[in-house]
């Protein structure tokens, strides 16, 4: 199998790190910032970014959940998905400036359906989309804030993104669909 | 999951997950916008041949609460009472383009016909058949014991022990029917309390204790949960007791029974509920009653069971 890594743990540590900087740097400090991580993996990347600009700024970060798989448009086109509890911070969306956290950014219906699910929530200040990866081919007109790598890619490869919380090791790889 | 017709077609895997699948629909009613897109374009065809409040309405707010478009039809008022066959009303169906029935009828077997006939592409719903099976009722029974019972951490368990004692009209219950096996598969030990004459002949192959007396059913049996069932009397053509009166005081849920019971047993009733003969009304609306919860409940089960039927590429397997 000819998977290739691209990113070791430490460099998704680093790439965290210098995202929660920029959060705080493109909203001016860390009032009424929420971060949402859209599951399985984006929740895990959520909570860390939170605890970073926590750590950072000295204020609390609200942070939770975001599930879509009510809101995709793809739903008849693979088997029955399972949907993931949301969690919404107490304080709610409304006014709030609200980040957006995925593990890969691809096609972008998955953020469309986010956008989706968020406003059924409320109505934030501003929408902001942080991707640990982005690898591409989008298909809306959907673009990231804040990337932890740009990985351009085939359409036919597949990226993994494994984190020590759900998969026991950390890293990002590449894999050819040549394998 | 391509149809819903009996909890005996459910394995415990697929059974927590509707369950699961349930809580996050019940999530998600709890939101001022309490409407999902996931289901736009679909149609839901409620085809009730025998009459119904809350298992219609109940799947009528789920069905629009996932944005697909509902068509009812009822028996009364439509071309069955000229003389339409199921197979001719189910064809209209297919014609209008219906991607999942909803069907009531008073004839056991009647969803599965519907089901296996080829006559529909639809998902078929089963939502009461006959004394045969009422399968959203037990996986919304399911889902209140189990959420009561676990308070904030359900998901993805079953119901393992927990003691169901269900009392009355056993013989023409489809809700009884539709219990036993999902309680069965869910682990719980369940009892059943009737009077002979209001028990199915043969029950050897149920998974269920029976006793004829409700009393050594609390005493002994010491139930978490107690589920009164309604006396069918449209469906009674024989005596099967001598008179209300004796019914309720051998086998009603009464004020000195809900007495003895553990406080923190619960009391279940599938509604509607005849108070004074199968239960008191202190009973049913004591805290330990569950009946408007069941109600509400039945909705985010309904979501659910319609989320597994019409999303999915129909490849899929079961």
């Amino acid at each position: 199998m000819s998977a290739r890594t691209v990113l070791h743990q430490a460099d998704i540590a680093r790439a965290l790190t210098r995202i929660s900087h920029e959060i705080l740097e493109s909203n001016r400090g860390a009032d009424d910032l929420v971060i949402l991580g859209i599951p399985t993996r984006g929740v895990l990347l959520a909570e860390r970014v939170a605890g970073l600009v926590s750590q950072i700024s000295g204020q609390d970060i609200p942070f939770g959940a975001l599930d879509v798989t009510l809101y995709r448009d793809d739903l008849g086109r693979h088997p029955t998905r399972n949907p993931q509890p949301s969690r919404i911070p107490a304080g709610g969306v409304d006014g709030k400036t609200v980040v957006l956290v995925d593990d890969v950014l691809f096609s972008g219906r998955t953020i469309r359906a986010a956008l989706d699910a968020l406003g059924d929530y409320g109505r934030p200040r501003v929408v902001r989309l942080a991707a640990l990866i982005d690898r591409g081919h989008r298909e809306l007109p959907i673009r990231p804030d804040f990337v932890g790598k740009n990985l351009p890619s085939a359409l036919d490869e597949r990226i993994n993104v494994r984190l020590t919380e759900l998969d026991g090791d950390e890293y990002v790889s590449i894999e050819g669909a040549d394998a | 999951m391509r149809h819903l017709l009996s909890t005996r077609d459910l394995d415990r895997a697929a059974a927590i997950r509707l369950l699961d699948i349930a809580e996050d629909m019940a999530d998600t009613q709890l939101r001022e916008v309490k409407k999902l897109p996931t289901l736009r374009g679909k149609t839901v065809v409620n085809l009730f041949f025998e009459d119904s409040t809350r298992t219609r309405i109940s799947f009528e707010a789920a069905a629009k609460r996932l944005s697909a478009d509902v068509i009812n039809f009822s028996a009364k008022g439509s071309s069955v009472s000229k003389g339409e066959s199921l197979k001719d009303t189910a064809q209209t169906l297919q014609a209008i383009g219906a991607d999942a029935v909803v069907i009531r009828h008073g004839a056991s077997g009647a969803p599965r016909t519907l089901a296996n006939s080829g006559w529909i592409d639809a998902g078929v719903l089963n939502a009461g058949d006959g004394t045969h099976e009422h399968p959203t009722q037990a996986l919304l029974d399911a889902f209140t014991i189990r959420r009561r019972l676990r308070p904030g951490a359900s998901r993805g368990a079953g119901l393992d022990g927990v003691k169901v004692t269900i009392v009355g009209d056993i013989l023409h219950s489809r809700v009884a029917r539709s219990n036993v096996w999902l309680l069965d598969t869910l682990g719980a030990e369940v009892t059943l309390v009737a009077p002979p004459t209001l028990l199915p002949v043969d029950l050897a192959a149920w998974p269920a204790r029976i006793l004829y007396d409700l009393d050594v059913a609390i005493d002994e049996g010491r139930p978490d949960v107690v589920m009164m069932l309604r006396i069918q009397t449209e469906r009674m053509r024989d005596a099967f007791f001598p008179n209300p009166r004796e019914y309720s005081r051998r086998w009603g849920l009464d004020d000195e029974r809900l007495a003895r019971l553990g406080p923190d047993s619960i009391v279940m009733h599938p509604g509607p509920m005849n108070r004074g003969l199968e239960i008191s009304s202190r009973a049913a609306d004591s805290a330990m009653s569950t009946v408007r919860e069941q109600v509400s409940n039945g909705v985010s089960v309904r979501m659910a069971a319609l989320y597994l039927l019409l999303s999915g590429n129909t490849e899929e397997g079961s």
